[in-house]
């Protein structure tokens, strides 16, 4: 595994002397910048509101402000994974460096594992954003942090299962903006298939439903580590990278 | 230390190498010669591990390219036709990399790329960005990232395809300079490149092993035949290009006579000989005997395609002769 860590590092040094990494920091900087204010805004607007009219339900940081920033954030990486893992083999294909790669003396999957966990880290980067945040709910506020924690997790292993749909997708390419439109449909599709279940009973639209991201991300928002979802992306995640590694080892046969 | 046998490529549907054998010493230098498309890039894509073989068998250093790739991969170091490289990346940053990926570390690492970069002369670009590079210099790095970890074999695609000529003297002294340590194969469409760096020569076309000879067989075939431009005038201002034509002729040893160009009295014929034959002299004392000036008389430079397709082309002619007699047998 110490030739998929070389991979790794070099990947990581693609993104961060590319603008690539900058520009992913900063949108999704900003973008999440704006929920997170925009959700204390109304937090607050609807605590004086409650003291005016003299209710006092209980209002819980962890219910109204980190569990749905933490599902707006999975959607916002469904934007931004495609960006980050769509250039990890198409770019290699293009620029003819995929042959160096063939004929040095590493595994595929050393490879493949590389480039997927480079990519991780990097929306690992981006939730740092995300972290940066919540820190003022704990300096001002009083949330529990253990399901925030959970719900860390579940968004690890949602961009880990759709990173490595995405990597794959990157090696039937050469060109970094079809593998990036391709992921994010796929992705997105994913993720809605949930909805199905909303108004069908039938038993396609339960497998239907289960194949959803969201449906399995969703325990992990209320905190919960359920064994069942982590076992789905698991899954996927291993689909993926195999799928990756038969797919790299197709190209020999065909180029 | 590289053994190829019966070696074929096929892909959808054209085979692109067919049942090639050859075999390669240690420490030679080999050139593949072909025209493009001839299966150069695919032996050497087999060779190297990147692509496997339809059938056939290739060894490098003793290890099946099929069956233990790893162990080549070790073994080799390759360039491919364009050098793999990466933009972003700079000179030291990328022979590091590459280092890490053939299995060097620490200071094994430092004091090898120092070194590769002291040999390929790319020392004083060391911190520049790859994408920057002239192509000179992104074929040297390609250079220096095949040689990183003192493979016993380089397989090189193409090396000076691209260069000016002074790059391309400077890479081809660079690659005699390697051949001490290593097997080199390097694949090439230039003849006098194989006569300047090789000792052995394989030559293939439309994926079909031609000729495997050395450098020096294969010039002598190559200058077998020779073609004269004769240019002749007339004394008294008249000259009859057909007299001429039959007189050159008769000539011994002449195979051919074509009249090139006529402009008054002054004939220009390019006379072929048939191989071996020295006709220069004769042909110099048929045209003073018969009474008219000889005003030039120079080998017409054979171009190399011309050189190449009468070795490839005449090797067609005696297979088909030979094809042709089984079927009649």
């Amino acid at each position: 595994m110490r030739n998929a860590w070389v991979i790794c590092r070099k990947e990581l040094g693609s993104y961060f002397v590319s603008p690539i990494a900058y520009l992913l920091l900063t949108l999704f900087g900003l973008l999440f910048g704006y929920f997170f204010w925009t959700a204390v805004q109304i937090f607050v607007f609807e605590g004086m509101e409650m003291q005016m009219r003299g209710q006092m339900f209980p209002m819980n940081l962890n219910e109204d402000i980190i569990r749905p920033l933490l599902m707006n954030t999975s959607v916002i990486g469904l934007f931004m994974i495609p960006l980050i893992s769509m250039r990890l083999f198409a770019e290699e294909k293009r620029n003819g460096t995929i042959e160096l790669l063939a004929t040095s003396p590493v595994r595929d999957l050393e490879v493949i594992v590389g480039k997927w966990l480079a990519a991780l880290l990097l929306y690992c980067a981006l939730l740092l954003f995300t972290a940066l945040n919540f820190a003022f709910l704990f300096r001002y506020g009083n949330p529990d942090w253990k399901p925030l924690l959970v719900g860390y997790l579940g968004l690890l292993l949602q961009a880990g299962a759709l990173l490595a749909i995405g990597t794959f997708i990157s090696t039937l390419t050469k060109n970094q903006i079809i593998a990036g439109a391709a992921t994010f449909a796929v992705s997105l599709l994913l993720y809605v298939f949930g909805w199905v279940a909303g108004f069908d009973n039938s038993t396609w639209a339960h497998v239907l439903s289960y194949t959803s991201v969201a449906t399995h991300f969703e325990s992990f928002v209320r905190g919960v580590i359920d064994f069942k979802d982590a076992i789905y992306f698991l899954t996927v995640i291993f689909l993926g990278l195999f799928f990756t590694s038969r797919s790299m080892e197709s190209l020999r046969w065909r180029s | 230390m590289i053994s190829v046998k019966e070696l074929t490529k096929r892909y959808a549907r054209t085979t692109a190498v067919d049942q090639i054998s050859f075999e390669v010493a240690k420490g030679q230098i080999v050139g593949f010669l072909g025209p493009n498309g001839a299966g150069k890039t695919t032996t050497m894509r087999i060779l190297t591990c990147f692509l496997p073989p339809s059938s056939g068998t290739a060894n490098v250093a003793g290890f099946n390219v099929l069956e233990q790739p790893l162990e080549v991969k070790k073994r080799i170091g390759y360039l491919p036709e364009s050098p793999p490289i990466y933009p972003e990346m700079e000179t030291t940053e990328y022979l590091k990399f590459v280092g890490r990926l053939k299995g060097l570390s620490g200071a094994d690492l430092e004091k090898r790329v120092d070194y590769v970069c002291g040999r390929c002369a790319i020392a004083d670009v060391k911190t520049r960005l790859l994408g920057k590079l002239s192509k000179g210099y992104r074929q040297r790095v390609g250079l220096a990232q095949a040689i990183i970890h003192n493979p016993d074999v380089l397989i090189l695609d193409e090396p000076t395809a691209g260069l000016d000529p002074k790059q391309i003297n400077e890479t081809r002294d660079l690659i005699k300079d390697l051949a001490g340590e290593h097997t080199i194969i390097l694949s090439t469409h230039i003849l006098p490149e194989v006569e300047q760096t090789c000792e052995q020569v394989i030559i293939i076309n439309k994926g079909k092993l031609v000729a495997t000879d050395s450098v020096r067989n294969l010039q002598a075939r190559a200058r077998g035949a020779e073609s004269v431009l004769v240019e002749i005038a007339g004394r008294n201002g008249n000259l009859e290009a057909s007299i001429a034509q039959n007189k050159l002729e008769q000539v011994t040893g002449v195979s051919r006579v074509l009249c090139k160009q006529q402009i008054d009295s002054r004939v220009v014929f390019e006379v072929e000989s048939q191989r071996g034959r020295m006709v220069r002299g004769d042909l110099a004392r048929a045209v003073v005997e018969s009474g008219w000036d000889l005003n030039e008389l120079r080998p017409a430079a054979m171009s190399l395609e011309e050189i190449f397709l009468q070795l490839t082309g005449s090797e067609a002619v005696a297979g088909e002769k030979v094809a042709a007699k089984e079927s009649q047998a």
